[in-house]
């Protein structure tokens, strides 16, 4: 029996009519991982042996006492810390770094009673639109194994469309859910900021950092959301607000449902494919009962200088903490103190992470602070308030995940404005701060094309809603690649 | 909004802490200049009146109650630490 195609409530069938068990599943899931990720490269540690003995533990408990992800399998991105589990958000800096404490997610989804299989590769500490900028390998996209998955939650999402786990966690600052998500043909949400907490995701851009799930299907991610949403103490920006059941928000009806669709989603840099897909789900949607109409968010095109210099500055704050001394890479040429820090951080780091935290000491630096850090922080007031003002009269902004498909490996790591343009359709919901979801939505010579949904701030509910109805409707979330073919597991 | 040159770049690699090579700097510098010149864009925009965001949510300071907890203990706290002698973190002679 093979189990990579089944959804949570199809495999909580089989272990309830005593069909699988949870060991069994766990011991497929590694065997999968074992046969697909030498060409996939999505995983980097694994958690074999803890998670084996849990299994058989999880298969002792009574099922009134289990959830609907109890027992299940799911790998977790290599920025959020695992106790016990090798930890490097893809970096050199933190090479063997073994966390002694569960980042909060975490510990939610061992409440859950959930299996974390292992850690997933993504570009260094998060930058990144390709996984290129990891230290420890290239991950490759499913559909064709010569192009990049995206990134930087790029493990996640490949794993996922390899079918070597159902369910991933990822995190998306610019787009690190959703482009990898929509590059890999699966479904992936960035929740509203606050509503999932970040304690034990290690920062890169902390005012746009956000966790959130990676899945097949649109109710799986809703019942992961379910498991990792809450307020949290440790976090104190994570918002004191309701936590509703995702899943429950499924009804299949959007009659009347008022959709914006920006013209600046499908303006020069967005490519024919891109546009025509998502204009034939918008048909979709209309004959399940949503109106659509043309609005503007006049700002978007400012949306990735604005984030490139907040996130940048940031993140040269957030990175000033790896000095050597305490934990991770430790330089063998000391010299006299400076040189210990500067070597110790030069060779740790790689380029990409370099040019973003020189580019947010330059962008905080006395004299360029009010011209560039302070300019992008107005910027950003401006491009929240076009969303707010749409949200006014529309349910749901709807346009395109990523300007065009995946592309070649190499193509376009040397060129930081052209692989930052994969963003920028992405990027306008992170400064902003609302939720916003990539569900599969056609293919473009083999590799899968995303629409991106975005809703209001804390309405994940009508996002899902819609993904769900598109979902329904279609068959993309059913394509699966063609390495599933050879797969024995 | 000024250009980026190397020199600046050589600067500010010092301010972040950063070792880097001439060649390194020249190469930071050209991709460095081309990404602050297409951040110049946002001149475009008169912000005169526009109120920063910091944060998207609105949200006021958090506090928690100025109660003591223990800490971890520190065989824990070590655990990462590279060098260590009689239970205290050990780095390199820096002094010349």
């Amino acid at each position: 029996m093979k189990l990579a195609d089944k959804t949570a409530a199809e495999l909580q069938e089989l272990i309830h009519t005593k069909e699988l068990t949870i060991a069994d599943l766990t011991e497929k899931t590694f065997k999968r991982i074992e046969e697909l990720d030498s060409d996939v490269d999505a995983f980097l540690a694994l958690n074999q042996e803890q998670a084996s003995s849990q299994a058989a533990e999880m298969d002792q408990v009574p099922f009134e006492e289990r959830g609907p992800l109890f027992g299940l399998p799911v790998g977790v991105k290599d920025n959020i810390v695992t106790e016990g589990i090798e930890t490097t958000a893809s970096s050199r800096i933190l090479e063997g770094f073994n966390p002694i404490y569960n980042a909060t997610v975490v510990e939610k989804l061992r409440a859950a009673g959930m299996v974390i299989v292992g850690k997933l590769n993504m570009d260094e500490f998060a930058m990144g639109s390709s996984n290129e900028n990891s230290y420890y390998k290239n991950t490759k996209n499913p559909w064709n194994l010569e192009t990049v998955p995206g990134g930087s939650s790029g493990g996640s999402a490949a794993a996922v469309a390899a079918g070597e786990v159902p369910f991933t966690l990822g995190s998306d600052t610019g787009g690190s859910i959703r482009q990898p998500a929509s590059f890999c043909g699966v479904v992936g949400m960035k929740p509203t900021y606050g509503r999932v907490s970040r304690f034990g995701l290690i920062a890169y851009a902390s005012s746009l950092d956000q966790i959130g799930p990676v899945t097949r299907t649109v109710k799986d991610n809703a019942l992961l959301l379910n498991v990792i949403a809450g307020h949290d103490e440790k976090d104190s920006t994570s918002a004191n607000v309701d936590v509703p059941d995702f899943a429950a928000a499924l009804t299949g009806d959007i009659t009347g449902l008022r959709i914006g669709v920006p013209k600046e989603y499908f303006a020069q840099g967005v490519g024919e494919s891109s546009v025509k897909a998502v204009k034939d789900a918008l048909k979709v949607l209309e004959e399940k009962g949503a109106i659509c109409e043309e609005i503007s968010l006049p700002h978007s095109k400012y949306a990735l200088s604005t984030y490139y210099l907040i996130a940048s500055s940031e993140a040269s704050s957030n990175l000033s903490r790896f000095d050597g001394i305490r934990y991770g890479y430790r330089t063998e040429k000391a010299g006299n103190l400076l040189d210990f820090y500067m070597n110790t951080r030069s060779e740790g780091f790689g380029d990409e992470v370099k040019r973003r935290i020189m580019l947010g000491t330059y962008a905080l630096s006395s004299g360029y602070y009010d011209a560039y850090y302070k300019k992008a922080q107005k910027v950003r007031t401006l491009i929240k308030n076009d969303f707010d003002k749409a949200f006014e009269k529309y349910d749901v902004i709807i346009g395109p995940t990523t300007p065009t498909p995946s592309f070649k490996i190499g193509e376009i790591i040397d060129d930081p404005l052209t692989m930052y343009a994969n963003d920028i359709l992405t990027i306008p919901i992170n400064l902003a701060g609302v939720p916003a979801i990539s569900i599969p939505c056609g293919f473009d010579n083999g590799l899968p094309l995303g629409l991106q949904i975005i809703g209001k701030y804390f309405d994940e509910e009508t996002v899902y809603r819609v993904a769900d109805v598109f979902e329904q409707a279609t068959d993309f979330h059913k394509k699966t690649p063609h390495i599933w073919e050879g797969a024995a597991q | 909004m000024a250009k980026m040159t190397k020199e600046e770049v050589i600067e500010v690699a010092h301010l972040a802490r950063l070792a880097i090579t001439d060649e390194e700097a020249e190469h930071f510098a050209e991709q460095l200049e081309a990404i602050t010149n297409a951040m110049e864009l946002l001149n475009e925009l008169d912000t005169e009146n526009v109120e920063p965001t910091t944060h998207v949510l609105e949200m006021a300071n958090v506090l928690r109650e100025d109660k003591a907890e223990p800490g971890l203990p520190r065989e824990l706290v070590m655990k990462n630490v590279k060098e260590q002698e009689a239970g205290q973190v050990k780095v390199p002679t820096i002094l010349d």
